[in-house]
């Protein structure tokens, strides 16, 4: 018996090696993250492309739908030597689950009472407090896996250059006083202008889970907004996209991001009428590596 | 004041139960088909039964009432002063006397012919359209369209019975030219790129746009490949790309059905006009002289807050009279790209795909379908199967291309170059003729009949390979 299912096995493998045909183009693959070359089974996807990608579809799935472990992250977040002295407050937007919370973005953008009455208690019990230069709400979005990979090594990177050597400076304008770390379940990028408010900071930077790509289920977004309040619209924000590290990287995300705060500060503002100009020195480099091979 | 109902403008009596719509629009967005956009926007009816009473009611209305109660005040919207204004009574006349109901009977009629459907459907305004839309099965909506035949042209012909073409979109997150080419190449050897090669920047300004440009008409002129191409950019920067001498073949512009949708996209009909004036003094087309590419879909005006209380299918429809004014090439309904919070899942996108293309058909558009999802929608590769087979069987007039069905670019999946070559080997589906002539010369397909690539790389691009792969290794 065993002998001939083996039999039956290599005369189907020999059969699979003529039906698929590789495309001599497939070394291109080495120039883009496209899948390009793939071959084809007729004129059909091979079995082996057709399974890798049901693989980054199931994992972009996952990243979706695994719900963020915000004890786990609170718990990573505290243990930083850079984390503010106050523990990090966990909150809910009013989408009460991921089903409610993909059909309805308007319960995402907004806390829920729970949430929202942990916000004003704490501003209420620490009138000390000057006012928070900086709010940092850290959002689950669309990917979980983005926030659980990518949070405290960006912050790390940021801290560096919010706070350098861990010392107040001495121009206090130099110096961000950050408020408690919020992290969000639930929540759209709009959620920041809730916190924002109610913490009566000056602005607020959003870290959100960035709606998983296929070879990317691990993307995190960045947004600033100056003065966040409820009602505010994306033309009031600036992004910073694709953080992660087969991305935008965290040292150079953070740099971009401190670039945003120091003009927000500066200006008073954010959104269309802040243009990132920390990448001047670098977009001519760009044309070097970039060829039409098709043509010449 | 004695009627219970004055609130309501129509209602319908069940047994002992009246159900009260209070206008047309109501009407309209009461009688749609399920979906979570209108959901959103609080339009949607509440209850199973109530949709189908709507619809009931709906199928009673006179299609004339559309052009007395106009769902958009004239004075408030250009587009509504668009389809007033442009109706044609005389193409009109023939089915004037039509109910809403009566108008699908006639539509799946004998009577209905190719000829008759060309014929009328100047006559046809996009409300019309998107009520009879509502009260047919998905199977009406592929047996109708496939009546509809839309042809057009600019340097071959799109919209032949018995053809689907493809468009080749060879994003990537950089515009990097060299990731750009290795996308093309792997779509032209996979017979796809008839309907146009288009890519959507990311970064989106004059001078990327202008530099994609020449560097996709540096290929077709290059491989003599009888197609067109397009930045997917702002229609004002294609408008500044042709002053500075761009080599220009289609204007892209993404539309919508309400003024202020289209405001929030920051253009408005003029722009349009202006821009369609500028590409066509290019005089780029051998074949013809539509150069136009529009790219709709369901909830961009709910998206920009723009959608006066209408469900977002009439909304959508409304964007095919600006579509028709222009007389484009091609018209692309993105149906799966906005996400869950518009089309929740696979059936909700598949619906919506179908209805875009035959409302899109019967108003005399070339109208394609990006058949894709992303990844936080209820949908999967299957649900793009069997959307994708259901608009080949409607004679829809191209769909996406992108190596293996993944966007890099804008994150997200459509059809894929074989996914093509299984709607022409299922469906016997050819490529535009002059496209087909041109893939057999440089001997990409083997078997132009049986959709057979050849199994070696053509001459003419393992030169090219060479370049790439010999240069750097």
């Amino acid at each position: 018996m065993s002998t001939k299912k083996t039999k039956t096995l290599d005369i189907n493998a020999s059969a699979n090696e003529e039906a698929v045909i590789e495309n001599p183009w497939q070394t291109l693959n080495a120039f883009t993250d496209a899948r390009v070359g793939l071959g084809r089974s007729g004129v059909s996807v091979p079995t082996k492309h057709l399974l890798a990608f049901q693989l980054a579809h199931a994992q972009a799935i996952d990243a979706v739908h695994t719900q963020l472990d915000t004890h786990q992250l609170a718990k990573a977040l505290t243990e930083q030597d850079w984390a503010p002295d106050c523990a990090p407050l966990i909150l809910h937007s009013r989408a009460t689950d991921r089903a409610t919370y993909l059909q309805r973005p308007d319960y995402g953008r907004r806390l829920d009472d729970e949430s929202g009455r942990i916000l004003d208690k704490h501003t209420a019990e620490n009138p000390h407090l000057a006012q928070y230069d900086l709010a940092i709400a850290v959002v689950d979005g669309l990917s979980s896996l983005a926030i659980e990979q990518n949070t405290v090594p960006f912050l790390a990177a940021l801290s560096t250059y919010l706070n350098p050597n861990n010392t107040t400076s001495k121009h206090a304008q130099e110096h961000w006083n950050i408020a408690p770390i919020c992290i969000v379940q639930q929540g759209r990028v709009a959620i920041g202008d809730d916190i924002c408010q109610r913490l009566n900071a000056k602005c607020v930077l959003v870290l959100i889970g960035e709606r998983p790509g296929l070879s990317s289920p691990d993307s995190l977004g960045l947004y600033l907004t100056w003065e966040g309040k409820v009602g505010l619209t994306d033309a009031s924000r600036n992004c910073i996209s694709n953080v992660r590290p087969a991305g935008l990287v965290y040292q150079e995300a953070a740099r971009k991001a401190f670039y945003l705060l120091n003009e927000a500060r500066t200006l008073k503002l954010s959104g269309v009428n802040l243009k990132d100009r920390s990448d001047n020195d670098l977009i001519l480099n760009e044309e070097v590596e970039s060829r039409n091979f098709l043509t010449n | 004041m004695s009627n219970p109902h004055s609130s309501f403008q129509f209602h319908h009596t069940v047994g002992e139960r009246t159900f009260g719509f209070v206008d047309l629009a109501d009407l309209m967005a009461k009688a749609t088909p399920a979906r979570s956009g209108d959901r959103l926007a609080g339009v949607a009816a509440e209850s199973a039964e109530e949709r189908v009473i709507a619809q009931m009611t709906l199928a009673d209305l006179p299609l004339t009432i559309f052009l007395e109660q106009l769902l958009i005040p004239y004075e408030d919207d250009e587009i509504t002063r668009l389809i007033i204004d442009d109706h044609d009574k005389q193409a009109f006349a023939p089915i004037s006397h039509l109910t809403v109901g009566g108008f699908r009977d006639w539509l799946l009629s004998d009577l209905a012919t190719p000829e008759v459907l060309t014929r009328i459907r100047q006559g046809i305004t996009p409300e019309m359209a998107a009520a009879v839309s509502k009260i047919m099965r998905n199977q009406d909506l592929i047996l109708v369209a496939k009546k509809c035949h839309v042809k057009t042209a600019f340097r071959n012909t799109i919209g032949l019975p018995g053809h689907l073409s493809t468009r080749l979109q060879p994003n990537h997150p950089t515009d990097d030219l060299t990731g750009i080419a290795a996308s093309m190449l792997d779509g032209l050897l996979y017979a796809n790129g008839d309907a146009v090669i288009g890519i959507n920047p990311a970064t989106d300004n004059v001078q990327q746009a202008s530099r994609l440009i020449k560097m996709m008409d540096e290929v077709i002129q290059h491989y003599e490949i009888p197609t067109q191409s397009c930045v997917l950019t702002h229609v004002t920067n294609t408008i500044e790309c042709i002053d500075q001498g761009a080599p220009v073949d289609l204007v892209f512009q993404s539309i919508g059905g309400t003024q202020a949708t289209n405001d929030s996209f920051g253009f408005n009909l003029a722009n349009l006009a202006e821009a369609q004036d500028a590409a066509l003094s290019l005089n780029r087309g051998t074949v013809g002289n539509n150069v136009m590419y529009f790219e709709t879909g369901q909830g961009s005006s709910l998206s920009a807050n723009a959608h006066h209380g209408l469900d977002q299918q009439t909304c959508e429809t409304r964007a095919y009279a600006v579509a028709r004014k222009f007389n484009p090439l091609l018209v692309n309904t993105v149906v799966g790209f906005i996400g869950p919070e518009y089309l929740y899942d696979g059936k909700e996108i598949t619906r919506a795909g179908l209805e875009d293309h035959f409302c899109g058909k019967l108003l005399g558009l070339p109208m394609g379908c990006d058949v894709c999802y992303t990844n936080h929608a209820e949908a999967d590769q299957n649900d793009m199967d069997n959307l994708l087979t259901l608009l080949g069987v409607a004679g829809c007039t191209f769909i996406m291309g992108i190596p293996g069905s993944d966007d890099i670019m804008l994150n997200y999946q459509t059809t894929s170059f074989h996914d093509a070559l299984y709607a022409r080997r299922a469906l016997g589906l050819k490529p535009a003729p002059e496209f087909d002539a041109w893939l057999a010369k440089m001997e990409i397909f083997k078997n132009n009949e049986q959709f057979t690539l050849n199994n070696q790389l053509p001459d003419a691009f393992q030169q090219s390979l060479n370049r790439m792969i010999g240069g750097r290794s």
